[in-house]
């Protein structure tokens, strides 16, 4: 299964792109309407890119009155990712939605975060809604699988598996270049970082994972699956190109029989090289057309 | 209403059929390929070898069978783009974004430094219209070698604004003080804006510009805008 990263791609825009993935995830909604970032927000780095937008997005009423309903036309199953600076903001904007599966961001590096620890804010959101609840869990937490236990236990559904790094680039003037000073990496830098995260989390917790961080082919999505990941996302990649959901999938599907493996589900995991529990299964919704 | 506002065209490999040295610039040439040339002031992403992200570039010229972009090589990506040799191949994405609005009585079209790159396709749009361009030095005036041969060229301390005369319509591309001049005096000036864009069809919000009071993304909205937007 393929799915977008937050953030790093509007189906409004790019209709025919996000059609391509079996779930749509959706730029962050936060309660209230945000601007975002000055300029400069984005940065090519000679490891990836940084970026920091800051969360824009038209918040959660115009989003529910404006771009929700064309979205749905898209015909592609729906994750709403929900942002907020405290848990009470996540589990209020959590309330407002029907029929979608929910990504808590937990992790933007480019705005305050919530006061509350990551499984508040899931308990929070839990106690809100009854909808499939997934936590976004940032790679700099010193032990993410505990991270990972404690949502679980919070009651998510699912974890997506990673947010953006920390990171900094300088100009030739020695200034940083973002207006903001710090942006999240992602891109090739990331994937090691994920591999990383996923594999233990896979170990930590019985949670299905969406695996993402510098996936740009087939083989890294292998990767990811093979670390534990239910799912595979793409992001950075989608900025160099419109049309790689599908080269994706046709280098994974080459990369699987290549192994001799009929599914993604039977390379799950495999990097663990033992026998593993029964997991919890991850639906990313059924098509709507 | 946020309605469904399709960006992404077409995006091929294509062929480098020449470079060209135009003062500190390169005038890059790829096969054209199924891309359409769309219209002047729209722009490409050029895949630049050995980056992670892809660079915009308005289209300078339409020869038969060609695409032709002026690149500027200051960093690392331009500067892989400069560096192709006539066989090496790039992903090209495009054509995207908004161009200029051709249906103008009297063009006067106003080009500062690499902001002259869309203006040789410009031109060839619309009647023999007047050009007005300016550099800063006389190597970085070379390259008005792609303009047509009437175009009116300058180099500092003379700046290309003065050069403007009431009664035209302004389509202007250039640094964004020149066009913050034009801006003030030509309301009505269409303007092409740069702002540093990791996709160019609205995926990544990094070339947000402040609009009327609200973040537009200038790869959807723009490059060209109306100076009174």
């Amino acid at each position: 299964m393929l799915l977008n990263a937050s953030g790093c791609l509007d189906a409004l825009t790019a209709p025919e792109t996000a059609r391509m993935l079996d779930a749509f995830v959706t730029k962050t909604v936060t309660p209230l309407p945000r601007g975002g970032n000055d300029p400069i927000r984005i940065a090519e780095t000679d490891v990836g890119m940084l970026n920091s937008i800051g969360l824009a997005n038209p918040g959660i009423e115009r989003f529910l009155a404006e771009t929700l309903p064309f979205l749905r036309e898209l015909g592609v199953p729906l994750w709403v990712s929900v942002g907020g600076f405290s848990a009470r903001e996540y589990a209020e904007t959590c309330a407002r939605l029907e029929d979608v599966t929910i990504e808590l961001n937990l992790s933007c590096p480019n705005v305050d975060e919530a006061p509350e620890s990551a499984a508040e804010i899931v308990a929070a959101c839990r106690a809100a809604t009854g909808l499939p609840l997934y936590a976004k869990l940032s790679p700099a937490a010193w032990d993410i699988a505990e991270v990972a236990r404690s949502v679980e236990a919070a009651g998510a559904d699912g974890l997506s598996l990673v947010n953006t790094l920390r990171g900094m680039k300088l100009d030739d003037e020695l200034r940083p270049v973002l207006a903001t000073g710090s942006g999240g990496l992602s891109g090739p830098a990331l994937k090691p970082v994920a591999l990383a995260a996923v594999h233990a989390c896979f170990r930590a917790t019985a949670l299905p994972i969406v695996g993402m961080g510098g996936v740009a082919t087939g083989r890294d999505a292998l990767e990811l699956h093979a670390s534990g990941a239910r799912a595979a996302a793409i992001g950075t990649v989608l900025f160099s190109d419109p049309f790689a959901p599908d080269r994706i999938r046709q280098e994974l599907s080459a990369e699987l029989a290549t192994l001799g493996l009929s599914s993604v589900e039977q390379a799950c995991g495999i990097a663990h090289g033992e026998t593993l529990p029964e997991r919890k299964h991850l639906d990313v919704g059924s098509r709507l057309s | 209403m946020r309605r469904e506002r399709r960006t992404v065209t077409s995006r091929q490999r294509l062929q480098v059929v020449a470079t060209e040295c135009v003062g500190p610039y390169t005038l890059l040439r790829v096969e054209r390929g199924r891309l359409d040339p769309g219209i002047p002031g729209q722009f490409f992403m050029l895949e630049a070898p050995g980056r992670l992200l892809p660079r915009p570039m308005s289209l300078c010229l339409a020869p038969a069978g060609e695409l032709a972009f002026l690149i500027d090589p200051i960093g690392p990506g331009t500067q892989a783009l400069a560096a192709l040799e006539t066989g090496d191949s790039i992903h090209v994405l495009g054509p995207l974004g908004n161009g200029f609005r051709l249906d103008v009585g009297r063009p006067l079209l106003v080009g500062g430094g690499i902001g002259i790159a869309p203006l040789p396709y410009l031109a060839a749009a619309l009647n023999g219209p007047r050009l007005v361009v300016g550099f800063r030095s006389e190597w970085h005036a070379e390259a008005a070698a792609i303009l047509p041969d009437h175009a009116e060229v300058v180099v500092d301390p003379i700046l290309v604004t003065e050069l403007i005369e009431p009664g035209f319509d302004v389509l202007a591309c250039g640094p964004e003080p020149m066009l913050e001049a034009v801006r003030a005096q030509y309301p009505r000036a269409q303007l092409a804006w740069e702002a540093p864009m990791a996709c160019g069809y609205g995926a990544c919000y990094g070339c947000a510009v402040e609009i009327g009071g609200e973040w537009k993304r200038l790869c959807v909205e723009g490059p060209v805008l109306s100076a009174a937007a």
